[in-house]
């Protein structure tokens, strides 16, 4: 049973880096506006346009 | 605002798609044919390979990695590139991850069916794959924080929290669960022995349903039913609390599948505890998700995506209700070992991952095709088949749990078992394996309908591989905020060094964690009378292992007076002290083997792994004619021994060095007490006389396969025995 102990033990270790994510994600603001996101993901960015012509369509980040 | 413009790799999202729809074929392929394997038990006759034991946790991990693993990999790819408005970090990367993980999934393919498995459930994969798909995920976990770390879009919408959940918790997940000790290139044994091996195995169990089939699902449906529907989602906050709060909780539930076993009492209520609270956040998700379609109900009407999302999600709600219920101790004491938790599965295998990743499909075939999808007829057709399988395949089951549970637990007025034949409580439930055959068969011809539906679309379709988007840089964080931060902003800048240090951090803690595993003795309460297994019952153990004997027989009898009516004295956790690993099993399709030991002959044992059907008329199992012929390899018996050596069992070096001498002996014995059969008796000395004559080499009977596992099958629950034989 000692094993519990190690389990116990990532479980926190998984819980307070959850629980430290959460308060630094607060703390950034990432929860200040819990309405724009929602809606803000359903704007398509991508560009319709010059379909046509493969050069264009190389990899360029 | 400077306006960049870059491409989202589509060719990525396409290559994990294809991977979803073939692994999925043969996932569901193998799970019918195993569906079929209770009808027809010799089906695949004398086939090593294709036997049920086998081909079990091939099917598993076949849906589970392969099928919904590789939906996970194309719906986040997608989804995580538009959210984050980058490219995904590195296509290097991409490709191995993708390649690394086919490989990994094909290993799986070939080792599973050639008997070469740890048997721990959905982690049966033996260690060199283990740590394959450890480095695999950590690639896939560096491309995906990679990508964040470089967006465009300063906030991290909701989905893109649970992939991160998902990443960083199977990573520790997997870990820790597959830490075991090689004894060859194939075959290890787990570091951990019998009540710290079953915790541990599902605490990982557990978690691979949270973390692996529903948080990536979460966030998949948090992306998907939005865009399908064009409508935000129902609450944003009520997805942020939902997020935080499950995945604090959903971790400390595994010990409810272990309820009644020999695990203290107070883990298993804690599990209990943490399951029940567990319904909040999951019905959090399920009402968020559905909510989302608040009046856009009409396109559900003629939308086969949102149809798919729709019963997805409320298969997800069913699933999620029904998960606490089956932690209610009293509630688990019926449904535990019995089909009703094959039907709980599966309602949420079939209904929320394979129904959510089909309107996924739907979804995006057309979009990265540019085109639209060729029948909308055939995906409505898919719908109803699709919908109509789930309840033919998880209703069956549910009356099979209920009548499996209410049979075993049946008592005539004189206190004796009304079924005491194991027997009559699997034949009564064959119309329902029948309709639970047909229930897949229809859900996997809707599969086939998508299938084709899709190659056709593509066909019609233009290919675009890498697609051009627009989107402002992310503007630089202004000096006030950075005026504040230290040296981890540099870092959170730098993904290749924040991997790795988080990859040094997880080591450091894993090693501080494993070495006392190993070195510190466990203070489960030991029992004098339990010794380690001899020599070729350790061998017999193995080959039980190998055949995946614990997919159908537990070895965990609980404390109910029904089950020590049936099988005898119930198990204790001192019994299982030197059981790397622990084989308690999870489900009864055959009874409880953890007395079995000298209840029959070692001629029954015989002629039951020979022909079950012989000996139990109407007897599901099938034939393993092939322990029978096998020569046992003792090659590397001491290697085995040194190895339990190491992990705490206390084999001296004398016994060791006299393996072979004490397997010779013990083999011995039990081919002498096979000739008690004079049936036995006969076709041996026919079959030696043959060899002889032919020139042809014989393996003699006590250094057959057979002899091993019928060595390990007397030994099973007996040293109990002893000590109440010795008290009296």
């Amino acid at each position: 049973m000692s094993v519990i102990y190690i389990l116990l033990a990532i479980s926190i270790v998984v819980a307070v880096c959850f629980f430290f994510a959460f308060v630094m994600a607060v703390k950034k603001g990432q929860y200040d506006d819990s309405y724009t996101p929602s809606v803000r993901m359903l704007f398509e960015d991508e560009l319709v346009k010059e379909k046509s012509d493969k050069s264009i369509l190389t990899k360029k980040d | 605002m400077e306006m960049q413009q870059f491409h989202y790799d589509n060719k990525i999202v396409k290559n994990f798609l294809y991977a979803t729809m073939l692994w999925g074929v043969v996932g569901m392929l193998v799970g019918l044919l195993l569906a079929f394997m209770f009808l027809f038990p010799n089906l695949t006759d004398g086939i090593s390979w294709l036997s049920f034991g086998r081909l079990r946790p091939l099917h598993t991990n076949a849906v589970i990695f392969a099928f919904v693993g590789n939906a996970i990999f194309a719906g986040v790819y997608y989804s995580a590139q538009r959210l984050l408005k980058a490219r995904m970090f590195s296509d290097v990367l991409s490709k191995i991850n993708f390649w690394g993980w086919q490989l990994i999934i094909v290993s799986a393919a070939l080792t599973l069916p050639l008997g070469i498995t740890t048997s721990k459930e959905y982690a049966e994969l033996e260690w060199p794959i283990d740590i394959a798909i450890a480095l695999v995920w950590v690639v896939f976990g560096w491309n995906l924080i990679g990508t964040i770390l470089k967006r465009r879009q300063r906030h991290l919408y909701v989905a893109i929290w649970f992939y991160i959940a998902t990443f960083v918790t199977v990573a520790v997940l997997h870990i820790f669960n597959s830490l075991e000790l090689p004894v060859s290139a194939l075959k290890s044994y787990s570091v951990y022995a019998g009540v710290q091996d079953a915790l541990v195995q599902w605490w990982y169990g557990h978690n691979a349903v949270a973390f692996f089939l529903t948080t990536p699902f979460l966030g998949l449906m948090y992306y998907f039913v939005p865009k399908a529907a064009n409508r935000p989602v129902y609450s944003y906050r009520l997805s942020i609390v939902h997020f935080w709060s499950l995945i604090f909780i959903y971790i400390w539930a595994g010990p409810h599948h272990l309820l009644y076993t020999a695990l203290p009492e107070w883990a298993q209520n804690l599990g209990t505890t943490f399951s029940i609270m567990l319904l909040m956040p999951s019905w959090g998700g399920m009402i968020n998700g559905l909510l989302t379609l608040r009046g856009a109900w009409d396109k559900v009407r003629t939308d086969p995506v949102l149809k798919f999302m729709v019963v997805a999600i409320t298969g997800y709600g069913m699933a999620t209700f029904e998960g606490p219920t089956l932690s209610l101790k009293n509630v688990n004491a019926i449904a535990h070992f019995t089909d009703w938790i094959i039907a709980h599965v599966h309602v949420g295998a079939l209904a929320w991952n394979g129904f959510l990743t089909f309107g996924m499909i739907y979804y995006l075939v057309p979009r990265l095709f540019k085109t639209k999808l060729y029948s909308l007829g055939l995906a409505n057709l898919h719908f109803w088949i699709g919908t109509l399988g789930i309840i033919m395949y998880a209703l069956p089951m549910y009356v099979a749990g209920f009548t499996q549970a209410s049979m075993w637990k049946q008592f005539n007025p004189d206190g004796t078992l009304t079924y005491g034949n194991f027997l009559e409580t699997v034949t009564e439930i064959i119309p329902m394996y029948w309709m639970r055959a047909i229930g897949g068969t229809l859900f996997i011809t809707g599969m086939l309908i998508m299938i084709y539906n899709v190659i056709v679309t593509i066909k019609q379709g233009s290919k675009v591989e890498n697609e051009l988007a627009e989107a402002p840089a992310l503007e630089r964080v202004t000096k006030k905020r950075t005026a504040s931060e230290g040296w981890h902003t540099w870092l959170e800048r730098r993904p290749i060094q924040l991997t790795i240090l988080a990859t040094v951090a997880i080591l450091i803690g894993g090693i501080v964690q494993i070495v006392p595993t190993i070195m510190v003795k466990s203070n489960i309460p030991t029992i004098a009378s339990v010794q380690p297994y001899t020599p070729l019952e350790l061998e017999g153990r193995d080959i039980y292992i190998r055949e995946g004997c614990v997919g159908c027989h537990s070895q965990m009898i609980r404390p109910f007076r029904s089950e020590v009516e049936r099988y005898g004295e119930y198990s204790k956790a001192g019994e299982y002290v030197y059981d790397h690993p622990f084989l308690w099993g999870s489900k009864r399709t055959g009874p409880d083997l953890h007395r079995v030991g000298s209840k029959y002959s070692d001629n029954w044992h015989f002629n039951h792994m020979y022909d079950p059907q012989s000996t139990s008329s109407g007897s599901i199992m099938p034939r393993y004619p092939w322990l029978i012929k096998n020569e046992l390899d003792k090659s590397q018996t001491e290697a085995k021994m040194k190895t339990m050596v190491s992990l705490g069992v206390p084999y001296s070096d004398e016994d060791i060095a006299k393996a072979q001498e004490s397997m010779a002996a013990q083999g011995e014995q039990i081919e002498q007490n096979l000739y008690s059969d004079p049936d036995f008796a006969k076709t041996y000395e026919a079959d030696k006389k043959y060899a002889a004559e032919n020139g042809e080499p014989f393996v003699e009977m006590k250094n057959r396969e057979i002899t091993a596992l019928i060595a390990y099958l007397q030994r099973l629950g007996t040293d109990i025995k002893v000590e109440a034989t010795a008290q009296n």
